[in-house]
């Protein structure tokens, strides 16, 4: 007795082990997951289709311009594929909602959830290990994808980066990261409210699909109708209701992500929004260094890295006021 | 080292909206003992083993096992303590020893020290065969099994089970009750177990609570609980005689304080009464020349014990009239719409 309570003490170690050991497993989950494989071969198609339209319009580009012809493979399509940067900000969602949908629920269900929580870690570690699991797979991900645009750029193309070009696409890179974390951590805050995992894959998709699809719309209808663009009252109302559109537009994470990363990888992009003729009297036609494009976009990281800390923030919170048992 | 006192619970109670799961529970158990909580279905007997582990908050009320109170030093409890929760479950993609190798990690074990105890835990409950398999492809009793084992992984010095005999064939359950015992007397863990099934546990718990809509009606050693029911007036004989006719039954009632006379399909006599009738049973058999083929004083079993309990607590609350039927009695009651 004596001995198994001083073995004990020597094994009652910090309670980070908890989180260390359950952030280990899951994200072995993840990789190890069919789901993982099947969102990663996807992306890959995807991403090998836009590469076959950058590659085929690269020789009219460069036609046109020669200056940061390395970043157009991340931004160039063609007439019927999008680019990678497209197709990222459409699919990358997927990619988080399928790594998180269950990530609660499923547990739930399995009966592990009551037998996780009577070991001794604390409780918040439990969902904390899940979403740093799944943002360490989605980070995977994100890289793999980003190197095989560049190694495909270098190789095919035979055109290499400049120091400019490889620190925006990092900067792309990492946007990214952050947009897709944050459809995870509302998927995981699905999971934690819904009982059924095809209830919060459902709400995750359904989200999904409005803000990227209709969003648009739904901000285009509500302009119009609050701000009339027939007669000459419309020529009053213009600038309003484009701000009013650009403002609800802006509401979704999608539309904040098309922006971001357009300015970034775009060095040529020097506003976003309503810019005046006067205003851009005596501007000097040129492309802004990696630093001003980053300041003008600088609301929108902000914003997408506060949507991340929110949606976990209440997934969180539900958890923690969660009762334990099934 | 005898009596001390592991586990304690004061004025525990839950409530949720309207309804109170658990009322001013007051328990104790000490080392070493293997401790029955019983009641039926909802009674708040899972309530009341989450409070312990620290994974419900109480209303009011607090609950201490080996000093550390339930509630706020839930990590060091949770050390103490090891839970098989009812229908256990595991991650269904690892093999069992998987899944031990990692609640090892949660609690922090040394590597070396974790394999080896995953071996010796695997031989104790039988699993070593199936340890390499998914978990998905074992059966209820394997998991139960497994269940124990990872409950043993912590190396707890006490364990909580909650329906630990729940749909689990009867070879399976007692080779559970022989190792549930053998947890008890070999290593000295105290054990609290929950359940509904009265004759599991009658053999092997050393006392029981029972409990009934939140409330700890009555608790103590099982023999110590029958012979207050029969301070209280119940007397219950079981007798088959030859020949089996109806004459005896009218005889019977007019014996001095029976209550009820009924009679099972294989013509047994079940007669409650308010004193001992079997002074007088033998001359009146003998009279009408009957042949006594079985007889049996009963009240000291734990079915007994309950279902009076359970009357008696009907009695004073609202509860409806209670079932009097002698098997699967708290299935049907727990089933039945208030």
């Amino acid at each position: 007795m004596q001995k198994s309570l001083i073995e004990r003490e020597a094994h009652s170690e910090p309670h980070r082990g908890g989180l260390v050991a359950l952030y280990r497993k899951e994200l072995a989950d993840h990789l190890d997951s069919k789901r993982f494989f099947l969102i990663l071969l996807l992306l890959f198609f995807a991403t090998t289709a836009s590469l076959g339209g950058a590659l085929s319009n690269l020789r009219e580009v460069a036609e046109e311009s020669t200056t940061f012809l390395f970043l157009k493979m991340f931004t160039t399509g063609s007439s019927t594929i999008y680019s990678f940067a497209t197709f990222l900000n459409f699919l990358g969602p997927l990619a988080g909602i399928t790594l998180g949908f269950d990530a609660i629920s499923s547990e739930r269900s399995q009966g592990t959830l009551n037998r996780l929580a009577a070991q001794p870690i604390y409780r918040d570690s439990i969902i904390k290990a899940k979403f740093l699991a799944g943002a360490a797979a989605l980070f995977l991900i994100v890289a793999c994808l980003g190197a095989y645009v560049s190694a495909v750029g270098l190789l095919m193309a035979g055109i290499h980066p400049s120091l400019e070009e490889v620190l925006r696409i990092i900067a792309f890179l990492m946007i990214a990261w952050v947009y897709i974390c944050f459809w995870l951590a509302l998927a995981i805050f699905f999971s934690v409210i819904c009982r059924h995992a095809a209830t919060a894959a459902l709400a995750c998709i359904s989200i999904w699909l409005f803000l990227s699809l209709f969003m648009s719309l739904v901000a285009a209808g509500i302009a119009n109708t609050l701000f009339p663009l027939e007669g000459i009252q419309g020529l009053m109302n213009m600038e309003s209701n484009y701000n009013l559109e650009l403002g609800l537009n802006r509401l979704s994470p999608y539309y904040l992500f098309s922006e971001a990363s357009t300015t970034i990888l775009n060095p040529n992009v020097r506003s976003i929004g309503v810019v005046t003729m006067s205003q851009t009297v005596g501007a000097i036609a040129g492309p802004l260094s990696l630093g001003q494009s980053l300041l003008l976009v600088w609301p929108h990281l902000v914003v997408l890295v506060a949507l991340v800390i929110v949606a976990f923030a209440v997934s969180y919170i539900c958890f923690m006021r969660q009762e334990i048992r099934a | 080292m005898e009596d001390r006192i592991i586990l304690e619970t004061h004025n525990l109670t839950k409530r949720y909206g309207q309804v109170t799961a658990v009322e001013d529970l007051n328990l104790s158990v000490v080392q070493g003992e293997v401790f029955g909580l019983l009641g039926p279905n909802g009674a708040g007997k899972t309530t009341t083993t989450l409070m312990l582990l620290g994974l419900t908050e109480p209303t009011s009320g607090e609950a201490f096992i080996q000093g550390f109170n339930c509630t706020r030093q839930p990590i060091e409890v949770k050390k103490l303590v090891g839970y098989l929760p009812d229908n256990v479950g595991f991650y269904g993609d690892l093999t069992g020893r998987e899944n031990l190798r990692f609640t090892g990690q949660l609690n922090g074990l040394d590597p070396t020290l974790c394999e080896e105890r995953i071996g010796q835990l695997l031989e104790r409950v039988g699993m070593t065969q199936a340890a390499d398999r998914r978990v998905s492809t074992y059966s209820r009793g394997m998991r139960q099994r497994l269940g124990i084992a990872d409950v043993l992984m912590k190396d707890p010095s006490v364990i909580i089970m909650d329906e630990p005999t729940l749909g689990i064939d009867p070879e399976g359950m007692r080779e559970l009750i022989a190792l549930i015992r053998q947890l008890s007397t070999q290593d000295g863990r105290t054990i609290l177990i929950s359940s509904h099934q009265l004759y599991q546990i009658q053999q092997i718990c050393d006392r029981v609570g029972i409990f009934v809509k939140g409330k700890l009606i009555a608790c103590g050693r099982i023999q110590d609980l029958g012979r207050q029911l029969e301070n209280e007036g119940l007397y219950i004989l079981e007798f088959a005689v030859s020949p089996a006719d109806e004459g005896l039954e009218k005889r019977l009632q007019e014996l001095e304080g029976v209550t009820q006379i009924s009679r099972n399909q294989d013509g047994m006599f079940h007669v409650e009464s308010h004193r001992d009738l079997r002074p007088q049973l033998l001359p009146l058999l003998v009279e009408g020349g009957y042949e006594l083929l079985h007889l049996h004083q009963r009240g000291g079993d734990l079915d007994e014990i309950y279902r009076r309990y359970f009357e008696k607590a009907g009695e004073q609350g609202d509860h409806p009239t209670q079932e009097r039927k002698r098997s699967g009695l708290l299935g049907r009651l727990a089933k039945k719409p208030d």
